[in-house]
Protein backbone atom coordinates (compact mmCIF):
# COMPACT_ATOMS: atom_id res chain seq x y z
CA UNK A 1 0.00 0.00 0.00
CA UNK A 2 2.64 2.39 1.16
CA UNK A 3 4.11 1.84 -2.95
CA UNK A 4 1.91 3.66 -4.18
CA UNK A 5 1.95 7.33 -4.74
CA UNK A 6 0.91 9.46 -1.88
CA UNK A 7 -2.89 10.65 -1.88
CA UNK A 8 -3.22 12.65 1.27
CA UNK A 9 -7.37 13.47 0.29
CA UNK A 10 -7.46 9.12 -0.13
CA UNK A 11 -5.74 8.21 2.78
CA UNK A 12 -8.49 10.73 4.85
CA UNK A 13 -10.91 9.44 3.69
CA UNK A 14 -10.16 6.00 4.07
CA UNK A 15 -9.12 6.75 7.32
CA UNK A 16 -12.36 8.55 8.23
CA UNK A 17 -14.99 5.88 6.55
CA UNK A 18 -12.38 3.45 8.48
CA UNK A 19 -12.82 5.24 11.80
CA UNK A 20 -16.36 6.09 11.79
CA UNK A 21 -18.89 3.69 12.31
CA UNK A 22 -22.12 5.57 10.74
CA UNK A 23 -20.23 8.22 8.03
CA UNK A 24 -22.58 10.18 5.38
CA UNK A 25 -20.87 12.09 2.74
CA UNK A 26 -23.00 15.03 1.43
CA UNK A 27 -23.52 18.23 0.24
CA UNK A 28 -23.39 20.59 2.59
CA UNK A 29 -23.49 19.65 6.66
CA UNK A 30 -26.57 17.98 8.92
CA UNK A 31 -28.05 21.32 9.58
CA UNK A 32 -27.75 23.11 6.28
CA UNK A 33 -27.86 20.52 3.42
CA UNK A 34 -27.11 21.98 0.49
CA UNK A 35 -29.10 19.20 -1.78
CA UNK A 36 -31.96 17.79 -1.28
CA UNK A 37 -30.86 14.23 -1.38
CA UNK A 38 -28.81 14.87 0.71
CA UNK A 39 -31.09 16.58 3.36
CA UNK A 40 -33.42 13.57 3.12
CA UNK A 41 -30.81 11.03 4.17
CA UNK A 42 -29.67 13.29 6.86
CA UNK A 43 -33.42 13.62 7.77
CA UNK A 44 -33.71 9.62 7.78
CA UNK A 45 -30.66 9.46 9.77
CA UNK A 46 -31.72 11.82 12.52
CA UNK A 47 -34.93 10.55 13.31
CA UNK A 48 -33.45 7.39 13.99
CA UNK A 49 -31.45 9.40 16.53
CA UNK A 50 -28.26 7.85 15.08
CA UNK A 51 -25.36 8.91 15.97
CA UNK A 52 -23.38 9.97 12.56
CA UNK A 53 -20.22 11.60 11.49
CA UNK A 54 -21.04 13.70 7.97
CA UNK A 55 -18.40 15.03 5.70
CA UNK A 56 -19.58 18.46 3.60
CA UNK A 57 -17.25 17.24 0.04
CA UNK A 58 -18.27 20.97 -1.46
CA UNK A 59 -15.42 22.63 -0.42
CA UNK A 60 -13.07 20.98 -2.05
CA UNK A 61 -13.73 18.97 -5.33
CA UNK A 62 -11.54 16.59 -5.08
CA UNK A 63 -12.75 15.05 -2.17
CA UNK A 64 -15.68 13.92 -4.62
CA UNK A 65 -13.28 13.00 -6.97
CA UNK A 66 -11.44 10.29 -4.64
CA UNK A 67 -14.82 9.59 -2.71
CA UNK A 68 -16.01 8.23 -6.00
CA UNK A 69 -13.01 6.52 -7.23
CA UNK A 70 -13.35 4.83 -3.92
CA UNK A 71 -16.36 3.79 -3.72
CA UNK A 72 -17.34 3.10 -7.04
CA UNK A 73 -20.27 5.11 -6.42
CA UNK A 74 -21.46 8.21 -8.85
CA UNK A 75 -23.08 10.17 -6.59
CA UNK A 76 -23.55 11.98 -3.28
CA UNK A 77 -24.44 11.27 -0.49
CA UNK A 78 -22.86 8.19 0.41
CA UNK A 79 -23.79 6.61 3.52
CA UNK A 80 -21.41 3.94 4.82
CA UNK A 81 -21.54 1.71 7.50
CA UNK A 82 -19.33 -0.27 9.73
CA UNK A 83 -17.03 0.94 6.08
CA UNK A 84 -19.62 -0.46 3.89
CA UNK A 85 -21.38 1.62 1.25
CA UNK A 86 -24.44 0.93 2.44
CA UNK A 87 -25.91 3.41 -0.58
CA UNK A 88 -27.27 6.84 -1.88
CA UNK A 89 -30.49 8.42 -0.77
CA UNK A 90 -32.80 5.61 -2.42
CA UNK A 91 -31.64 2.71 -0.89
CA UNK A 92 -31.05 4.54 2.30
CA UNK A 93 -35.09 5.46 1.92
CA UNK A 94 -35.63 1.47 0.40
CA UNK A 95 -33.77 0.67 3.80
CA UNK A 96 -35.50 3.00 6.00
CA UNK A 97 -39.04 2.01 5.37
CA UNK A 98 -38.29 -2.12 5.04
CA UNK A 99 -36.62 -1.85 8.21
CA UNK A 100 -33.67 -2.83 6.98
CA UNK A 101 -31.70 0.42 7.81
CA UNK A 102 -32.92 0.25 11.26
CA UNK A 103 -31.46 -3.23 11.65
CA UNK A 104 -27.88 -2.49 9.61
CA UNK A 105 -27.80 0.78 12.41
CA UNK A 106 -28.84 -1.73 15.26
CA UNK A 107 -31.03 1.12 16.31
CA UNK A 108 -33.88 -1.58 17.00
CA UNK A 109 -31.01 -4.24 18.81
CA UNK A 110 -30.37 -3.48 22.54
CA UNK A 111 -27.30 -1.98 23.00
CA UNK A 112 -24.72 -3.07 20.98
CA UNK A 113 -21.72 -4.76 22.97
CA UNK A 114 -18.97 -3.76 20.49
CA UNK A 115 -16.26 -1.71 22.10
CA UNK A 116 -15.06 1.55 20.39
CA UNK A 117 -11.57 1.31 19.80
CA UNK A 118 -10.28 3.77 22.24
CA UNK A 119 -6.66 3.75 21.10
CA UNK A 120 -7.51 5.20 18.00
CA UNK A 121 -4.83 7.54 16.79
CA UNK A 122 -5.77 11.04 16.94
CA UNK A 123 -5.28 12.26 13.10
CA UNK A 124 -3.41 15.40 11.99
CA UNK A 125 -4.94 17.94 10.04
CA UNK A 126 -6.78 15.93 7.80
CA UNK A 127 -7.41 18.05 4.68
CA UNK A 128 -11.52 16.95 5.16
CA UNK A 129 -13.69 18.67 8.37
CA UNK A 130 -15.35 15.66 9.85
CA UNK A 131 -18.57 16.97 11.60
CA UNK A 132 -18.47 14.10 14.21
CA UNK A 133 -21.86 13.15 16.17
CA UNK A 134 -20.38 10.69 18.23
CA UNK B 1 -27.36 18.11 -25.95
CA UNK B 2 -29.68 17.79 -23.11
CA UNK B 3 -30.44 14.36 -21.77
CA UNK B 4 -33.62 12.98 -22.08
CA UNK B 5 -36.38 10.20 -20.47
CA UNK B 6 -36.28 8.50 -23.77
CA UNK B 7 -32.57 8.34 -24.18
CA UNK B 8 -32.34 6.88 -20.67
CA UNK B 9 -34.83 4.34 -20.93
CA UNK B 10 -33.34 3.12 -24.27
CA UNK B 11 -29.56 3.36 -23.07
CA UNK B 12 -30.91 1.12 -19.89
CA UNK B 13 -32.44 -1.15 -22.12
CA UNK B 14 -29.86 -1.16 -24.11
CA UNK B 15 -27.14 -1.74 -21.47
CA UNK B 16 -28.78 -4.15 -19.39
CA UNK B 17 -29.91 -7.45 -20.81
CA UNK B 18 -33.66 -8.01 -20.62
CA UNK B 19 -34.22 -4.72 -18.42
CA UNK B 20 -37.51 -2.88 -18.58
CA UNK B 21 -37.27 0.63 -17.98
CA UNK B 22 -39.39 3.80 -16.93
CA UNK B 23 -37.65 7.12 -16.56
CA UNK B 24 -39.35 10.62 -15.98
CA UNK B 25 -37.27 13.96 -15.41
CA UNK B 26 -36.73 17.29 -16.76
CA UNK B 27 -33.83 17.22 -18.62
CA UNK B 28 -31.33 17.12 -15.33
CA UNK B 29 -32.92 15.19 -12.69
CA UNK B 30 -34.21 11.70 -13.48
CA UNK B 31 -36.10 8.91 -11.56
CA UNK B 32 -35.86 5.52 -13.08
CA UNK B 33 -37.12 2.45 -12.43
CA UNK B 34 -35.79 -0.44 -13.93
CA UNK B 35 -36.49 -4.01 -13.83
CA UNK B 36 -34.06 -7.00 -15.22
CA UNK B 37 -33.50 -10.56 -14.84
CA UNK B 38 -29.80 -9.69 -14.54
CA UNK B 39 -30.99 -7.92 -10.84
CA UNK B 40 -31.68 -11.67 -9.85
CA UNK B 41 -29.44 -12.42 -6.62
CA UNK B 42 -27.70 -8.88 -6.42
CA UNK B 43 -27.62 -6.36 -3.59
CA UNK B 44 -29.15 -3.04 -4.25
CA UNK B 45 -25.54 -1.53 -4.50
CA UNK B 46 -24.88 -4.23 -6.95
CA UNK B 47 -27.79 -3.41 -8.92
CA UNK B 48 -27.62 0.51 -8.84
CA UNK B 49 -24.28 0.34 -10.09
CA UNK B 50 -25.22 -1.65 -12.97
CA UNK B 51 -27.29 1.01 -14.26
CA UNK B 52 -24.95 3.88 -13.08
CA UNK B 53 -22.57 1.78 -15.18
CA UNK B 54 -24.70 2.58 -18.05
CA UNK B 55 -23.96 6.07 -18.37
CA UNK B 56 -20.71 6.58 -16.57
CA UNK B 57 -19.38 10.06 -15.86
CA UNK B 58 -22.40 11.48 -17.42
CA UNK B 59 -23.67 11.06 -13.97
CA UNK B 60 -23.43 13.59 -12.26
CA UNK B 61 -22.32 15.65 -15.00
CA UNK B 62 -24.48 15.63 -17.88
CA UNK B 63 -27.45 13.69 -16.46
CA UNK B 64 -27.38 15.64 -12.84
CA UNK B 65 -29.51 13.33 -10.98
CA UNK B 66 -30.41 9.65 -11.40
CA UNK B 67 -32.63 8.77 -9.03
CA UNK B 68 -32.96 4.94 -9.16
CA UNK B 69 -35.53 2.39 -8.48
CA UNK B 70 -34.65 -1.57 -9.02
CA UNK B 71 -35.93 -4.88 -8.82
CA UNK B 72 -35.38 -8.43 -10.22
CA UNK B 73 -37.85 -9.10 -13.03
CA UNK B 74 -38.74 -12.52 -12.18
CA UNK B 75 -39.05 -12.58 -8.34
CA UNK B 76 -38.34 -10.14 -5.63
CA UNK B 77 -36.42 -11.70 -3.22
CA UNK B 78 -34.98 -10.04 -0.39
CA UNK B 79 -33.01 -12.23 1.89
Amino acid sequence: MTDESPNPMRDAIQGAIAENHVILFMKGTPDAPACGFSARTVAVLQSLNTPFAAVDILPDPRIRQELATLSNWPTIPQLFIEGELVGGCDIVMEMYQSGELQQALGVEAEEAPEEPASAAAPTQGPPISIENRL
Amino acid sequence: MTATPEELKDRIEAGIPGARAEVTGDGHHFNAVVSAPAFEGLSRIAQHRLVYDVFGSEVGDRIHALSIQTKASQTETIS
